[in-house]
């Protein structure tokens, strides 16, 4: 095997070739040019074509959207909290929307309709997968950018167009949009039903739009960059599972966006031009609308075939993050690390054919349901799969408790807990009460809403020294940890209880129905505990913009890890690696090999060098 | 004033608490352990990871003890039963397997902390485990699958032929029902003749519909099965009673239905959770705009005989509406025999002979 690994200058994708043996070689191609030819500001942070500073635009830009999208919840928690109280001291931040004293109904409703829309896709999506995936690929590769820097770029900069038209769509006179974050039609078809359905759901389809092709843009270069650009002997074999997870995300996000964009381009002609994709039999407001053979439920389908998968968009990020650094800091291999892969390309898969167990009693033909309900089931193994692996991480492991590996360890409890609960929202007959009820809330708060901001964190913690050459401070990361973790169950377990209740969600009090009356009082704490828990981030906001200037300076493998990101340079310049690309040998995951010196042996170490620790097939390859 | 008061005070705890982390930086530089080594935070991250399941577990047990009797609607309805077992049973499944992967996910932790001169286990994957732990959730969810596929076909497979057949319509923001009259058939609406009078649209030139009634609240027969035939007019709704395990969007130009048979009257219900004032009530229970968390219809399940006796006393929509039937008039010569006798005489043939 050892032959096949070329010794001479192997050019990968047409870049970063260099001639042997000449680590610091005097003629650098043309991509380490940039490193000498002077960026003014402008192109070196703004209109970077750097996938790092790219990377860094979508967490910055994340982080914003996540402090937004925290203070909405906290907002709408108050109401729910205390229905019965004055918000009078809002009305300075709120104008109009304090009506004598109480919040506009409508207004909670757009409150509730913004934290989704905003969690979901500006943090969860752009700001997890696209700080993520930017940053990881090229550098856990082995290559020198993303195979279309100009499209990165582009990529972030519709992202950030999206986000100043749905930022300004906050602001305007009949308020964002309310029609719930999966904007059902006919509600947000027609302003007549609710004023949110006006100006505000036209820039809400506006952003979503441009927040599509920002997607795509990225999901493409995603994918080709990992096809095209692994550096010598990195096989898919050979890949971390982060690159694995941000591979299929990609190709999930190109295979489901479009059709949001579908939904969205015929709901903007329902809308705008008359048509009736989706409107039928329609009187309000004192008219009888023209629309007929349109069905409201054929939009839901087209949202949740994007809705689901969208979910683990969400969720796979995380998971390849988790297991990255479950295994650095178990100092152990990841357990059944073709399993782990096996599972994300069986999620990938039924993630595509779920979708209608959203729509169980939208009046959808039962047999679908059953047949739905047979497919959302079985995802639950290889979910389970997954969740045994990393606790088999774990076991006998040498556990060494950064503050990037508590989040890790969070994320598979909160996994576990709001997966569970997926089980019984999958089964028809059962989804028939649960259906619309804060069970559902609690369920996808912890499975994909908490766990995937775990894995954020998680990555943030882990690869902060790698982004800024420093370290977060670890202290106020164990602080930040264990608030948000005790937070995140003090909200959402209590929630599983009113929702077996049957309180509905997205009311704006349930103080008219005497079948809601109990549980104020859990109401009441739940509040406190969710505003608790987002006060507790700003630690985390503090320490990390602290930390870019003033944090420990950190070494060149902090972590003593395996991957090819921390062979660069502590903060690695346009292009990553100064001299040649390292090539790769081997797994990433060689922790604590038996006969090794030290408890891991990088990727790029050779075979030849490790005889000690080489296991039998491994004597092949030397 | 106090507003500045408050915002000084925050800003002076936030100075403390500033000075606070510099000077623990300082000091752990001093002390030397700010170049990370594996130290005592590792000791006291790992002890808390099992203090967290501990106090994390017996708060939760406990918490779920004392919630318990409030978070179960009493039932109402056969298919509840049911359902309420399915959905216990399938809870002690996945608390089982929650209590063991949580116990093991922070024992493990605890457990296996760092040890300076230990090294982790290499145990990159051991196929027969591996086979084991895909199989076993493989078998439990092919059992739950069928489990809820049986439950689900028997709840949404069609109504028995004699089952008393409403309609209920959604609107913004309450809802409105109908009953079919004697003949048993609801008459033909249409959303372009809905008006302020016209709530339901009715198309009077149908003769089916003459002796339809409309009604302010749901009644039924408690033993009987209910057919609800359910659409809205404007926005989604959905029909939710909670009580009865019913749930069913209302999707405007695509009528939906959902049937079950109540198992006790209001009156039963009352004195078994010991509430005089307790009523069945539907909520809507999908997005439908400002007045959605309010829009609600009381739910009476009488007693055969009395259901009966309520159905008897009820008007027709077009007699109580002469104006709107006039609309119809000239196409419809054979009225009066419909409006001479009302309803008044409409009782539940099918009710009365299966009970």
């Amino acid at each position: 095997m050892a032959a096949n690994l070329p010794t001479h200058s192997n050019v990968q994708g047409g870049i970063g070739a260099t001639e042997p043996g000449l680590e610091h070689d005097e003629h650098l191609h043309h991509d380490e040019h940039h490193e000498h030819h002077e960026q003014n500001f402008l192109e070196k942070y703004v209109f970077s074509t750097d996938h790092k500073v790219i990377a860094k635009q979508f967490l910055i830009t994340g982080i914003f959207w996540a402090i937004l999208g925290g203070t909405l919840s906290s907002l709408f928690r108050l109401q729910l909290g205390w229905p019965e109280a004055t918000f009078e001291w809002l009305s300075p931040f709120l104008g109009k929307w304090i009506e004598a004293g109480k919040l506009n109904p409508e207004f909670y409703l757009a409150l509730v309709t913004m934290h989704g829309t905003i969690m979901v896709f500006f943090v969860l999506t752009a700001g997890l997968s696209g700080t993520f995936s930017n940053f990881l690929i090229p550098l856990q590769i082995g290559a020198r950018d993303m195979a279309s820097g100009f499209m990165n770029m582009l990529s972030y900069w519709f992202f950030f167009l999206s986000s100043v038209i749905m930022f300004v769509s906050l602001f305007i006179e009949t308020g964002p949009a309310a029609a719930g974050w999966t904007i059902y039609p006919p509600l947000s078809a027609l302003p007549q039903a609710i004023p949110g359905s006006g100006m505000g759901q036209t820039l809400w389809l506006v952003s979503m739009a441009l927040f599509i092709v920002s997607q795509l843009l990225g999901g493409v270069n995603y994918i080709t960059t990992v096809i095209n650009l692994r550096t010598r002997g990195m096989s898919m074999s050979k890949l971390p599972l982060t690159i694995w997870s941000f591979f299929l995300t990609a190709i999930l996000g190109l295979l489901s966006f479009p059709v949001l964009f579908s939904a969205a381009l015929l709901l903007i002609f329902d809308r705008s031009f008359g048509t009736s994709f989706f409107l039928s039999d329609i009187y309000i407001a004192g008219q009888a609308l023209h629309n007929v053979g349109g069905s409201p439920v054929l939009f839901q389908h087209l949202f949740w075939f994007l809705g689901h998968p969208e979910v683990y968009i969400v969720i796979m990020p995380a998971m390849g993050m988790v297991s990255e650094i479950l295994a650095t800091n178990a100092r152990k291999p990841i357990f059944g690390y073709r399993a782990m892969i096996g599972s994300l390309l069986g999620i990938s898969l039924l993630s595509f054919i779920v979708w209608a167990h959203h729509m169980f009693v939208t009046g959808m033909n039962p047999f679908l349901g059953s047949v739905f309900m047979f497919l959302t089931l079985i995802i639950a193994v290889p979910s389970a799969v997954k969740t045994f692996n990393w606790l088999a991480t774990l076991w006998r492991g040498n556990i060494r408790f950064t503050t990037a590996m508590l989040f890790s360890i969070g994320f598979v409890s909160l996994f576990i807990s709001g997966g569970l609960t997926g089980i019984i929202l999958g089964n028809a007959a059962l989804d028939i009460q649960m259906h619309n009820t804060y069970f559902v809330v609690a369920h996808f708060h912890l499975v994909m809403g908490s766990s995937a901001f775990f894995g954020l964190w998680a990555g943030v913690y882990h690869w902060f020294p790698k982004m800024f050459g420093r370290h977060m401070d670890e202290k106020l990361g164990y602080v930040h940890f264990w608030l948000t973790f005790i937070g995140v169950y003090l909200v959402f377990l209590p929630m599983h209880y009113v929702g077996i209740a049957g309180f509905p969600r997205r009311y704006y009090a349930w103080t008219g129905f005497d079948m809601f009356s109990q549980f104020a009082d859990l109401n009441k704490f739940i509040s406190l505990a969710a505003i608790l828990a987002f006060f507790a981030q700003f630690i985390f906001i503090f320490n990390f913009f602290y930390s870019i200037f003033r944090g420990r300076k950190s070494s060149q493998n902090p972590w003593n890890s395996t991957t090819l990101e921390w062979t660069a340079p502590i903060e690695p310049g346009h292009g990553n690696w100064p001299g040649e690309i390292p090539a790769v040998y081997r797994w990433p995951y060689d922790y604590s090999k038996p006969g090794a010196v030290e408890d891991f042996i990088p990727q790029n170490v050779p075979f030849s060098k490790t005889q000690s620790s080489n296991l039998p097939y491994e004597r092949d390859m030397e | 004033m106090t507003v500045l008061g408050i915002l000084l005070v925050l800003v002076l705890l936030l100075v403390v608490f500033g000075l606070l982390f510099r000077l623990q930086i300082l000091t752990s530089i001093f002390s030397g352990s700010f170049v990370r080594e594996i130290g005592m935070s590792n000791r006291v991250n790992g002890i808390l990871m099992l203090a967290f399941l501990l106090l994390g577990g017996a708060a939760f047990a406990w918490s779920f003890i004392e919630n318990y009797s409030k978070m179960n609607p009493p039932i109402a309805s056969v298919h509840g039963h049911a359902t309420e077992r399915m959905f216990w049973t399938t809870m002690i499944i996945i608390g089982i397997v929650f209590v063991i992967t949580q116990v093991a996910l922070f024992v493990y932790s605890y457990k296996y902390q760092h040890q300076d001169g230990r090294r982790a286990f290499f145990f990159p994957h051991n196929n027969k485990i591996e086979v084991i732990w895909t199989v076993i959730p493989a078998i439990v969810m092919a059992g739950l699958v069928f489990a809820g596929w049986k439950e689900w076909s028997r709840i949404t497979g069609p109504a028995p032929k004699d089952a008393v057949v409403l309609e209920v319509m959604g609107k913004q923001f309450n809802w409105l029902v109908r009953y079919p009259g004697r003949d048993q058939t609801l008459g033909v609406v249409n959303y372009r003749l809905i008006d302020a009078t016209n709530e339901f649209g009715f198309d009077l030139s149908d003769q089916k519909g003459l002796d339809d009634f409309v009604a302010g609240e749901i009644h039924v027969p408690k033993g009987h099965p209910v057919l609800l035939k359910i659409r809205s007019r404007d926005v989604l709704h959905a029909v939710y009673m909670p009580h009865f395990r019913v749930q069913m969007y209302a999707v405007p130009g695509m009528p939906t239905k959902f049937w079950f048979t109540p198992t006790k009257t209001t009156d039963e219900m009352r004195a078994q959770i010991g509430n005089p004032n307790f009523n069945y009530e539907l909520a809507c229970n999908q997005i439908c705009g400002r007045g959605h968390f309010a829009m609600k219809l009381a739910i009476i399940v009488d007693e055969p005989d009395d259901y009966q006796a309520w159905y008897a006393k009820q008007q027709s929509f077009s007699s109580q509406n002469p104006d709107v039937l006039a609309t119809f008039k000239q196409k419809a010569a054979p009225l009066g025999s419909a409006e001479t006798t009302p309803a008044a005489a409409a009782v539940v043939p099918a009710a009365k002979a299966s009970l």
